[in-house]
């Protein structure tokens, strides 16, 4: 299927609307057909529901693909949770007929039937698949002049028995997608390490949430980057807002500029920080701000 | 606890018996780290049928990053056991508060984190419509969730025992 729902989720239309906007504005300069999946819930969220009760998360997850698969579109996410969410549901329901069966008795309930028919993607593998790096360099008309400390997450390659993207201790795959925007994926210490807010512990306990995000960010200052980027709104959030929540726990002085990968394209793509919503995040930081104006303005 | 933890987690296909508590798991944690989490211990305990670790917090520190899954010698599914345990946990009535809420938030909004005055002002700023493409703008879809989770019996699962 080459044309795609765009599933939003709850944190980025109900928190960073700016990511919704950047994957709109993105997917319309690349002509990939994406429409808007109407009356879409909570994927639901992994960590809470996956881990309370399966036929409920397979419930509330056949729910959302279902609405997909009448408008014979495949799904695409802008989010590791929703992706691991929907895809591992996808996955289990095509794999067991019990499991369908199981599901589809819940669906009957409210006139649904989960049929198989759609896939899940993610907007990082469908991009690296779809169009790959080097064709989207064929789009860039503002090569960021930017170091970037790229953050992968979780679940967009784990487990990779389902997700089948290679090996997760060093993958490359979403680095080339950063340096087709010109700018340069610098390496830094635990690179691959968790964001810290997965699996219910940023709302569950949320001061070895933050002590773990601590960690990640003094090693992402150490790497000296001008912004992080991520694939995934829940690490954004944890990123932006947590940033906060550390300085004022620990009296540090963070200050890093956190980019969704659309909001890092869509300025590639010449877009503004403020069409991008980039200015919307909690870290409010002038000078990269005053940076990307000068790269757009062309006089970096 | 009635069932046993070994069995159940073998009915799910997850045989802990090949563990040789190497201790990767545990090595590999970002959150043990930081943290109580002792994935190398949880697995013994269960192997053991010592249904006290459903009852401990540190089974809610695991962000499921899979890293312990990825590297186990004995290719494991850990996180995968893990989740059950938490399944299994919350069946006999263990879950976090906070956890309570966003399940009480999912069936009353359809969204485990909804809008707010200040996201939908963000929208208006951005050109983007105040109220998203989701559940959140038709009533009939919030039906739909509500009376599916009503289906799955999610409302006396999650209610305080």
């Amino acid at each position: 299927m080459e044309k795609l729902s765009l599933f939003l989720g709850c944190i980025v239309p109900n928190r960073y609307p700016g990511i919704e906007k950047a994957t709109k504005l993105c997917l319309q300069k690349l002509e990939i057909d994406a429409a808007d999946l109407p009356g879409a819930s909570c994927c639901p969220a992994p960590g809470v529901f996956k881990s309370f009760n399966k036929a409920t998360w397979l419930a509330l997850a056949s729910r959302n693909i279902v609405l997909s698969e009448k408008m014979e579109r495949d799904i695409l996410t802008v989010c590791n949770g929703c992706y691991g969410s929907l895809a591992d549901a996808n996955l289990e329901l095509k794999k067991s007929p019990e499991l369908r069966e199981c599901t589809n008795r819940c669906l009957k309930e409210i006139g649904m039937e989960f049929q198989g028919t759609a896939e899940v993607r993610h907007i990082v593998e469908f991009l690296y698949k779809e169009l790959g790096p080097e064709r989207l360099k064929e789009y860039v008309t503002i090569p960021l002049d930017l170091k970037v400390a790229l953050h992968y997450g979780c679940h967009l390659i784990k487990p990779s028995r389902d997700r089948k993207l290679g090996e997760t201790d060093a993958p490359v795959f979403f680095d080339e997608l950063v340096e087709a925007t010109g700018a340069k994926s610098v390496d830094y210490t635990d690179k691959m390490m968790c964001c810290g807010a997965g699996g219910g512990v940023r709302s569950g306990h949320a001061a070895e949430s933050l002590e773990m995000l601590e960690h990640k960010l003094a090693c992402i200052r150490k790497a000296g980057v001008d912004c992080i980027v991520n694939a995934c709104p829940f690490c954004h959030l944890q990123f932006d807002r947590g940033q906060l929540a550390v300085n004022e726990r620990y009296g540090t002085d963070y200050s890093i500029p956190v980019l969704h990968y659309s909001q890092l394209l869509g300025l590639a793509l010449g877009f503004s920080p403020y069409e991008l919503g980039i200015e919307q995040n909690a870290v409010q930081n002038i000078e990269f701000l005053a940076k990307i104006y000068e790269i757009s303005a062309g006089l970096r | 606890m009635s069932e046993e933890l070994p069995k159940v987690l073998k009915a799910a296909g997850l045989d802990l018996l090949s563990c040789m508590q190497c201790g990767t798991c545990t090595g590999s944690c970002p959150s043990g780290r930081h943290t109580g989490l002792n994935t190398r211990r949880i697995l013994r305990d269960a192997r053991k049928n010592r249904t006290a670790i459903l009852s401990d917090d540190a089974l809610w520190l695991c962000t499921t990053c899979y890293t312990c899954q990825e590297r186990c010698p004995r290719n494991i599914p850990i996180t995968d056991a893990l989740l059950e345990l938490r399944r299994l946990a919350v069946k006999e009535g263990f879950m976090l508060p906070e956890h309570r809420r966003i399940s009480e938030m999912v069936m009353e909004c359809g969204h485990a984190v909804p809008l707010d005055e200040e996201t939908k002002q963000k929208r208006e700023e951005l050109g983007l419509d105040s109220i998203p493409e989701t559940v959140q703008k038709y009533p009939e879809a919030l039906q739909e969730v509500k009376n599916l989770l009503k289906a799955c019996k999610f409302d006396e699962l999650t209610a305080e025992k």
